[in-house]
């Protein structure tokens, strides 16, 4: 049995569903805190799980719910492929979905003009946000976790006086029980919706498009092959004439920017203005964190990122369905998505350890390997 | 042997050591073809083989790092079974790995009592592991100060901890993983001493290595493995470096020297009182004036940490000049990055190649177009054209000669040797018009060696100017046109090849201007 377990670990096959196999042990513990609470995981499960597939407006949601995520992860596989950690897609998120909806409601254009600007706004407003952070590390070696989470907070309070001062709706305006939101964008920048009545729109679309051109950007353009030399080895980019500093900011600014995309999606798509509930995590629904979840989840590569960010959309749908079902607290739903992100950040770090031991075992035989493979040009020994 | 003894299990003192049979099995590879081994009582063997021989492999097994298919090890003829590190230790087997097992951030002291149980239950007793440290220190020379951090060591001295981790382990028998491939000359000879002290004390020592002059210098018997089979054990008495090198490689191997008159053209690179600051902040070149011209090789031979490795940084824009100008073609350089410095033709063969020449995790093809993979014929528009470099790649594996199993194998997984060929094909395939060779052959097997000379020597010939920085002096005689001695940041004289001989650089190396 021991050596069962051994082989079962050893497997180099593993790895690929290490992830899965996190995502599981989580909801297998999940499974017994249900119990402790006195509902049956099971119902709770099936709740959860029709909830995030079971018909064709809670497929919609999920994938809904899936957009900003791998958008947001999409930006965090190319700042951490840079060893840049950007934590701050919060507020990257924020700053897109301010300017952007800033842009649509003064502006009183045609759709086809106002629509791509407004998104092209909030991407570049999320770019100007990571560069920030970017610039502060390449030049003055500023920790990016920390400015990045200094960031974040620095927005949060900036969409708090915007939505409830200057950007605010003015109807709310005049209203006694203010709500921190703007005015409806017009009718004719809204983003396509896809399957009418559900909500699932044509964010999916672009967000989907631009995973392939992230992975293109990664793995076939000079641009990408210097983020990833850098995030690897410094020296040696340097030393290969690789302008360091330089592609930190861009892999920040980038981050940034599909974060800022993100944001403007969210209220071009989905919502139609910009709408907090006064928490740091209002308007965002903590998708700038959930993101570097489904970046890791999705092994840091943009086209893994595509199913994880399902995953995690369902896992978010699937919770709220559960709670409606089960009566369990929402903390529960709270703290068994904190344990499939524990679960799957640990998960990735001991493949990582697993992949290094692996390279100091297997070097001895990759060597001897290919030195077999030269012995016919040896000449006889005599 | 009190206290730190008190905790180990009664065992014997390792009389004899032997590995016979010894078969290990990778998937689709023997390393090991059933070799015998053994080792005795105050004995140095020596196990010799080139890079990828199946050394390490054996060495692992006798530590326990990997378990054999097939074969025993017996100690004083009982059969023993080692299955971890930890069995190779309470056995009394030590292993100094090539790279040192030790955290910077803790004192002498506090790494050798690390994973140690405490003499003193639950408070430290580093107060007595420090006394018994400097006893051990004592008795074998290993002059160490236990309360000094790892971190303020140099390289030497850490290697000096690592044996004296293994020697308070009461280990009888010392792997050692190319031991001196890390030191300087002097630390060479100082660490010579050291082996021959712990011999007298009756200690076994398996000395890994692919140096021939260390093998006859100081060991009592060798053993020489090649493609994982064992090729021959005998006494080193009476053996010669030719004997030795045939076994390692299977063929004769001469080392290639200049032969022909340098065809001097114009200066390509000259410096003029360079100034440059040590990572330390210390001032590492205090103002060198060096000219190097198509078509030669100047040689700078110098005892380690006199500059060498700042002279080599400083010119290729790695490090800055604080004063002084530094011209490449006819153009002043001084301050320019090393991206523009590769537009003049500039290659550099890296000291650290590990940190500087390679990216370990990027295969042999990403490593391949690192100086040029913004540039034709590796990229256009931005887009890399991954057809051409893998046609390139392969061509550069086949005409380097470099041992990979293929182009799309991570770089960090080759040897050291094919690891520095990589780098090669890289700098070469530009056909540099100024070439930088720091240490180019350190670490790497003989077979490697005879490669990066010829390789060196045709560059020349195809009228580079070539500055050869190598500690291996031997290398600096028979590949330099003129010889540069640095000593403290300057260069103390330049020789001509023919009036280059030992003892006047060994002077000049220690900063003694013979009359």
């Amino acid at each position: 049995m021991k050596r069962f377990f051994a082989r079962v670990l050893n497997a180099r096959q593993l790895d690929n569903f290490l992830p899965i196999v996190a995502a599981l042990a989580a909801f297998v513990i999940g499974a017994g805190m249900l119990l402790l609470m006195g509902t049956n995981p099971l119902t709770a499960y099936r709740a959860m799980f029709s909830g995030a597939f079971g018909n064709q407006n809670a497929l919609a949601e999920t994938i809904v719910k899936a957009v900003p995520l791998l958008l947001i992860g999409l930006g965090i596989c190319i700042s951490f492929r840079a060893k840049v950690m950007n934590i701050g897609a919060e507020g990257q998120m924020i700053v897109g979905g301010l300017i952007s909806v800033a842009f649509g409601l003064a502006v009183d254009w045609p759709g086809w003009l106002a629509l791509p600007l407004g998104l092209l706004i909030g991407f570049l407003g999320g770019a100007a946000w990571g560069a920030i952070p970017g610039i502060l590390k390449a030049y003055f070696n500023v920790n990016e976790i920390l400015s990045t989470v200094m960031m974040n907070a620095i927005a949060v309070q900036l969409m708090n006086y915007l939505l409830g001062g200057p950007l605010m709706d003015p109807q709310q305006a005049q209203a006694l029980g203010k709500l921190p939101e703007t005015a409806r964008l017009n009718e004719a920048y809204h983003l396509a919706r896809l399957l009418p009545p559900t909500r699932l729109h044509a964010g999916v679309l672009i967000a989907l498009a631009l995973s392939f051109v992230v992975y293109v950007l990664l793995f076939h353009t000079t641009l990408g092959y210097r983020i990833r030399a850098v995030g690897f080895n410094p020296f040696a980019s340097r030393y290969g004439g690789i302008r360091v500093p330089q592609q930190v900011v861009i892999a920040l600014l980038l981050s940034g920017a599909f974060a800022g995309l993100a944001g403007a999606i969210q209220i071009y798509g989905l919502n139609y203005r910009m709408i907090t509930d006064g928490s740091p995590t209002g308007f965002t629904g903590g998708a700038g964190f959930n993101g570097i979840v489904t970046a890791l989840f999705g092994g840091l590569h943009p086209l893994g990122a595509i199913p994880a960010s399902f995953f995690f959309g369902a896992l978010l749908v699937g919770a709220n369905a559960m709670q409606r079902v089960t009566q369990v607290p929402s903390s529960f739903v709270t703290v068994l998505n904190g344990m499939v992100v524990i679960f799957v950040v640990s998960a990735a770090i001991w493949k990582e350890l697993r992949e290094r031991q692996r390279r100091m075992a297997f070097a001895t035989e990759t060597s001897r390997l290919a030195e077999l493979a030269s012995v016919s040009e040896t000449p006889p020994q005599g | 042997m009190s206290q730190s003894q008190a905790t180990l299990p009664l065992r014997q003192k390792i009389e004899h050591l032997e590995m016979r049979g010894i078969t290990k099995i990778f998937p689709g590879v023997v390393a090991n073809d059933r070799v015998d081994f053994d080792v005795r009582e105050g004995e140095v063997h020596a196990l010799l083989g080139e890079n990828g021989a199946g050394k390490s492999t054996l060495m692992k097994i006798l530590y326990g790092l990997y378990e054999p298919n097939e074969g025993e090890i017996r100690i004083n003829g009982q059969p023993v079974r080692i299955r971890s590190p930890k069995d190779a230790i309470a056995l009394g087997i030590g292993m100094i790995h090539q790279h040192f097992m030790l955290v910077d951030t803790l004192t002498v002291a506090e790494n050798i009592a690390l994973g140690l149980p405490s003499s003193r239950r639950f408070i430290t007793d580093l107060d007595v592991v420090a006394r018994r440290t400097l006893e051990l220190a004592e008795t074998y020379g290993l002059h160490v100060d236990p309360e000094a951090y790892i971190w303020q060591l140099a390289v030497g001295q850490r290697q000096r901890v690592e044996i004296l981790k293994a020697l308070y382990r009461g280990a009888d028998l010392f792997i050692l993983d190319e031991p001196t491939a890390v030191l300087t000359p002097q630390e060479v000879d100082e660490f010579m001493g050291t082996m021959r002290q712990m011999t007298r004390e009756r200690h076994s020592i398996i000395f890994i290595t692919h140096k021939l002059h260390e093998v006859i210098a100081t060991c009592d018997r060798v053993t020489v493995l090649r493609n994982g089979r064992r090729v021959a054990s005998r006494p080193v008495d009476g053996c010669t470096k030719l004997d030795l090198a045939r076994l390692m490689v299977g063929h004769d191997i001469v080392l290639p020297k200049i032969t022909s008159a340098p065809k001097q053209g114009e200066v390509r690179l000259q410096l003029q009182e360079v100034h440059a600051l040590s990572e330390r902040g210390t001032l590492a070149l205090r103002g060198v004036n060096l000219q190097v011209r198509a078509g030669e090789i100047v040689g700078v031979a110098g005892v380690s940490g006199n500059g060498q490795s700042e002279l080599a940084e400083v010119i290729t824009g790695l490090r800055r000049v604080t004063q002084g100008k530094i011209f490449v073609n006819g153009q002043e350089t001084t301050g320019k990055p090393p991206a523009d410095l590769l537009q003049l033709g500039m290659a550099y063969i890296p000291e650290e190649r590990m940190r500087d020449g390679i990216i370990s995790d990027f295969t042999v093809s990403e490593n391949v177009i690192l100086r040029n993979h913004n540039h034709a014929p590796y990229a256009r528009r931005g887009f890399l054209l991954h057809r051409i470099i893998a046609e390139i790649t392969d061509r550069l594996i086949r005409l380097f000669d470099i041992r990979t199993p293929s182009r799309l194998t991570p770089a960090g997984n080759l040897s050291g040797g094919n690891i520095q060929k990589v780098v090669l094909a890289r700098e070469l395939s530009r056909t540099p018009k100024v070439l930088i060779a720091a240490q180019p052959t350190r670490g790497v097997d003989i077979g490697a060696i005879e490669f990066i000379h010829k390789n060196l020597l045709d560059q020349r010939e195809a009228g580079a100017a070539i500055l050869l920085i190598s500690e291996d002096l031997d290398e600096v005689l028979s590949l330099s046109d003129r010889v540069a001695v640095m000593y403290e940041g300057r260069i103390m004289d330049i020789l001509d090849a023919k009036d280059a001989e030992r003892g006047k650089i060994g002077l000049l190396m220690a900063g003694v201007r013979p009359e």
